[in-house]
């Protein structure tokens, strides 16, 4: 009975210990949600500015550029992107959005495409690597906080496969958006060929329609623009991403925090009865060992 | 004076916005100078130190690293992944990245990485030495 009162009372420091950590990283984790939501409104502006642009040139020119038209030819080889956490303590953040990669690619195999898996965060690469999936590309260190060089660098390698002899036919992303605190759902974008549907409307009969002038010619200028528009874009994913990381790692925290409490209150209560019999089972044998003296007198 | 609205975006947020009287930017085939009522125009830009002479007649000076130039609506934006506004850059601190740059680059063929930060580099110099020069 001693040592399984003093087995209770170590588990409960020991579950005591671990609450003060998951405490610790929720507050760290709601404290930076903030910081990353500020950061993803930020880029804003950026985004938007970028579509209007992307859409002018779309609607306003004829041009005809590799970036945005369908290649004629059928789709064979599709890149999916997908954005996972560093590392674990985030809930199901990193699961879902494997498992909405997952979906996509299944669907792709069913459609007889060939899938290309570029990855974001060490979760998603082992998960690849465990299952010895092959990864084209990936890019890990940065989930929770990315910089505008990390978009950079992911956009102008996509870009490049896209474009390159033999290259990718089609690029699709799976980013995990940030709806509320509460609420963060796995989203699949394709990103390339274009598809600009903001702002892109058919101009009405009575409407005139800005003739844009173009230097030096529209195709120059999609030239530039649409990478520009694309590590936009991936900037604006990797952001969302982030915060939903943050945010998805602070319910995750409280719910260990809370679970922690509660298991803290029902070890407390069985280490108490556990002391109370101890102490009963005391009394009963100096009573009884007090009782067999005297019936021997 | 009419004017027009200008906004400089960068990736990381907007670097500069307010009524000008009239812009002045550097794009792929020349300098543009734009002014209110612009009919729609869409350029590339090259690494370069805007100018943008505001509605008080002062002179805004913003260091881009290329990026786009766009007119519409009586609306000028400028969109470029860096954009700073000359006040903000730390000259020494540009001009010796620069140096440093520009020996690497004198050396030996370099990567588009560090050709994209020597224009970078370039670009705040040049915005900041019209800045100061503007003081004087």
């Amino acid at each position: 009975m001693a040592a399984s009162l003093r087995e209770l009372r170590q588990r409960r420091n020991s579950v005591m210990a671990t609450k003060k950590i998951t405490k610790a990283m929720e507050l760290i984790a709601s404290s930076r949600i903030i910081k990353a939501q500020r950061a993803a409104a930020r880029a804003l502006p950026f985004t938007h500015e970028l579509n209007r642009a992307v859409s002018a040139v779309a609607t306003y020119s004829r041009a005809d550029h590799p970036l945005t038209k369908h290649s004629t030819e059928e789709v064979k080889k599709v890149a999916v992107f997908f954005i996972t956490s560093d590392r674990g303590m985030n809930g199901a953040y990193s699961s879902n959005a494997i498992k909405a990669a997952d979906r996509m690619i299944r669907r792709l195999l069913d459609e007889g495409k060939e899938p290309y898996r570029y990855v974001v965060g060490r979760k998603g690469v082992s998960y690849l690597n465990f299952r010895q999936l092959p990864i084209e590309a990936h890019w890990e260190g940065f989930s929770d906080a990315p910089r505008y060089e990390n978009a950079v660098e992911i956009a102008d390698r996509l870009v490049a496969d896209f474009l390159a002899e033999d290259g990718v036919d089609e690029i699709w992303a799976v980013y995990t958006r940030m709806e509320s605190m509460i609420s963060q759902v796995p989203r699949v974008r394709r990103i390339l060929p274009l598809e600009v549907v903001e702002g892109v409307h058919d101009p009405d009969v009575h409407e005139l329609v800005p003739l844009y002038e173009f230097e030096p010619d529209p195709e120059t200028v999609l030239d530039a623009l649409l990478p520009l528009y694309v590590r936009s874009r991936i900037w604006f994913y990797l952001l969302q991403s982030a915060a939903s990381q943050l945010a998805s790692q602070q319910r995750a925290m409280k719910s260990a925090t809370d679970n922690a409490q509660q298991l803290v209150e029902k070890l407390t209560l069985q280490a108490n009865q556990a002391r109370q019999a101890q102490i009963t089972q005391e009394i009963s044998e100096i009573v009884g060992g007090a009782g067999a003296l005297a019936e021997q007198n | 004076m009419e004017t027009i609205r200008v906004e400089v975006v960068a990736a990381e947020g907007i670097a500069w916005e307010g009524e000008a009287q009239s812009v002045i930017a550097r794009t792929t085939e020349g300098d543009v100078g734009i002014m209110a009522k612009h009919e729609p125009f869409l350029a590339a830009l090259v690494p370069c130190a805007a100018e943008v002479l505001t509605e008080d007649g002062r002179r805004e000076i913003v260091a881009v690293d290329g990026g786009f130039i766009s007119v519409a609506d009586n609306r000028v934006s400028l969109l470029a992944g860096y954009a700073r506004v000359a006040g903000e850059i730390d000259q020494a601190a540009a001009e010796r990245e620069l140096a440093a740059l520009e020996k690497q680059i004198e050396g030996s063929e370099v990567d588009d990485e560090t050709r994209a930060r020597f224009h970078r580099a370039q670009a705040q110099v040049k915005a900041a030495q019209l800045a100061a020069s503007e003081h004087r």
